[in-house]
């Protein structure tokens, strides 16, 4: 087959073949590469609308901000929680202020121990003061202060997704 | 008589109907016993031929097989549990107490999926410690010690899972905490935590999704992983036995 001396003029060499065998190879690589480049686009696609599909659009839970009640209601020095909401509102010498009762360690609901004048957390045992300051336990952070305000009804609004860095307090 | 009933046995199972089924036939030779193992699609998970040692107590305190025992109590029993169970928030607890005081046999069954999973999870990391301070592990097990890796996810995810469903103070707090411990996770840990609750909150959308990840996805999970962990064992040599010093 290989001898020369078959060749008839004009038809190419045996050797054709091979750079032939080269396209062939090139297509299929490059068809391989496109199928699986679509799927990995597909792929990505799909984890992509599994995210969004489990990511819920429209969500029921309670609105952040809440009426808390009348000042009168709360008397002077006293630290109430509603276990609705979870919060604080806490009467002090310097006017209202409102603090988180979500523990900031693993997300528990506190409890105010007016005995021993401490904030307490009934899951792992962190404790704080009625600043919302730790003085014990494994909470990282300090108990949230939240935006309180006076509305115009007379009631004391306190707003949850709203967190204060500094001291402020609602005189009434 | 005895020979009565065996005469019977053997014509049902040189029947055509049975042969249709069974078709390695009524023979007791090592092939026929052979071909009724590799032809069923149950058994033929499992060696044809395994060394007795591997039946006695010692290499294994049967600690797989209990576990696994445990985990087919639990699939027969949460069935049955799900007849009266519904997954929504003003039911649940309900349910869960109507199981409890109402439905005949329910305060049974409750509490025998409850104590199968607890068992199963104490038999998990029996057998885990006995593999690894065997040695079981080491080549050509690798591999097996990684699906039983994924398996014991599995079972924790499904204790996890479960926990939510009665409802009560401790599920509701267990979860709060469990989730916020996946919050806890760097950078991606708010949305793990809202893509596993539904929500921001620990509320309906999150009893459903435990519920289904519970009863659908971490049970069909486990049972694909335990069949390749099995299948894994007739792959890698049979089960590890350890030379006997005579």
């Amino acid at each position: 087959m290989s001898d020369p001396k078959d060749q008839t003029p004009g038809v190419a060499p045996h050797d054709a073949p091979s750079s032939e065998d080269a396209k062939d190879a090139s297509r299929r690589d490059f068809l391989t590469k496109l199928g699986v480049g679509s799927l990995l686009v597909a792929g990505a696609g799909t984890g992509l609308f599994t995210y969004e599909y489990f990511s819920p659009n429209v969500l029921f839970e309670a609105p952040p901000i809440v009426k808390a009640g009348k000042p009168d209601q709360f008397p002077a020095g006293s630290v109430t929680l509603d276990p609705a909401s979870g919060i604080y509102l806490i009467n002090s010498a310097k006017g209202f202020y409102a603090l988180s009762a979500v523990c900031t360690h693993l997300g528990c609901l506190t409890a105010w121990k007016p005995e021993l004048d401490v904030i307490a957390c009934p899951c792992h045992g962190s404790r704080f003061n009625r600043e919302g300051i730790k003085v014990a336990g494994p909470a990282p952070q300090p108990l949230p202060r939240l935006k309180v305000w006076l509305a115009e009804d007379g009631f004391l609004m306190v707003d949850r997704s709203t967190t204060l860095k500094a001291e402020e307090f609602v005189k009434v | 008589m005895a020979t009565l009933i065996k005469a019977e046995f053997e014509r049902i199972r040189n029947s055509e109907v049975w042969r249709t089924i069974f078709r390695s036939g009524a023979g007791s030779s090592n092939l026929h016993r052979s071909q009724a193992v590799q032809q069923n699609v149950f058994l033929h998970l499992f060696s044809v031929k395994i060394r007795s040692r591997a039946l006695e107590f010692s290499p294994t305190w049967y600690l797989g097989a209990l576990t696994l025992s445990t985990f087919l109590v639990l699939i027969a029993t949460g069935i049955l549990l799900m007849f009266y169970y519904h997954p929504s928030v003003p039911e649940a607890y309900n349910d869960m107490k109507d199981l409890q005081f109402v439905v005949a046999s329910g305060v049974f069954l409750r509490n025998l999926h409850r104590w199968a999973a607890h068992a199963m999870v104490f038999l998990v990391f029996a057998h885990m410690f006995k593999v690894f301070y065997r040695g079981a592990y080491r080549p050509p097990r690798q591999f097996n010690w990684v699906i039983g890796i994924f398996l014991l996810l599995a079972t924790l995810l499904l204790s996890y899972t479960g926990y939510l469903l009665p409802w009560d103070q401790l599920a509701y707090w267990a979860v709060t905490v469990g989730s916020n411990i996946a919050k806890a996770v760097p950078v991606m840990g708010k949305h793990i935590r809202f893509l596993m609750l539904g929500g921001n909150e620990v509320n309906a959308n999150a009893l459903l999704r435990f519920y289904v990840l519970h009863c659908v996805i971490l049970p069909l999970a486990a049972l694909l992983l335990v069949a390749v962990h099995f299948w894994r064992i007739r792959k890698d040599g049979g089960l590890y036995v350890p030379e006997t010093k005579s």
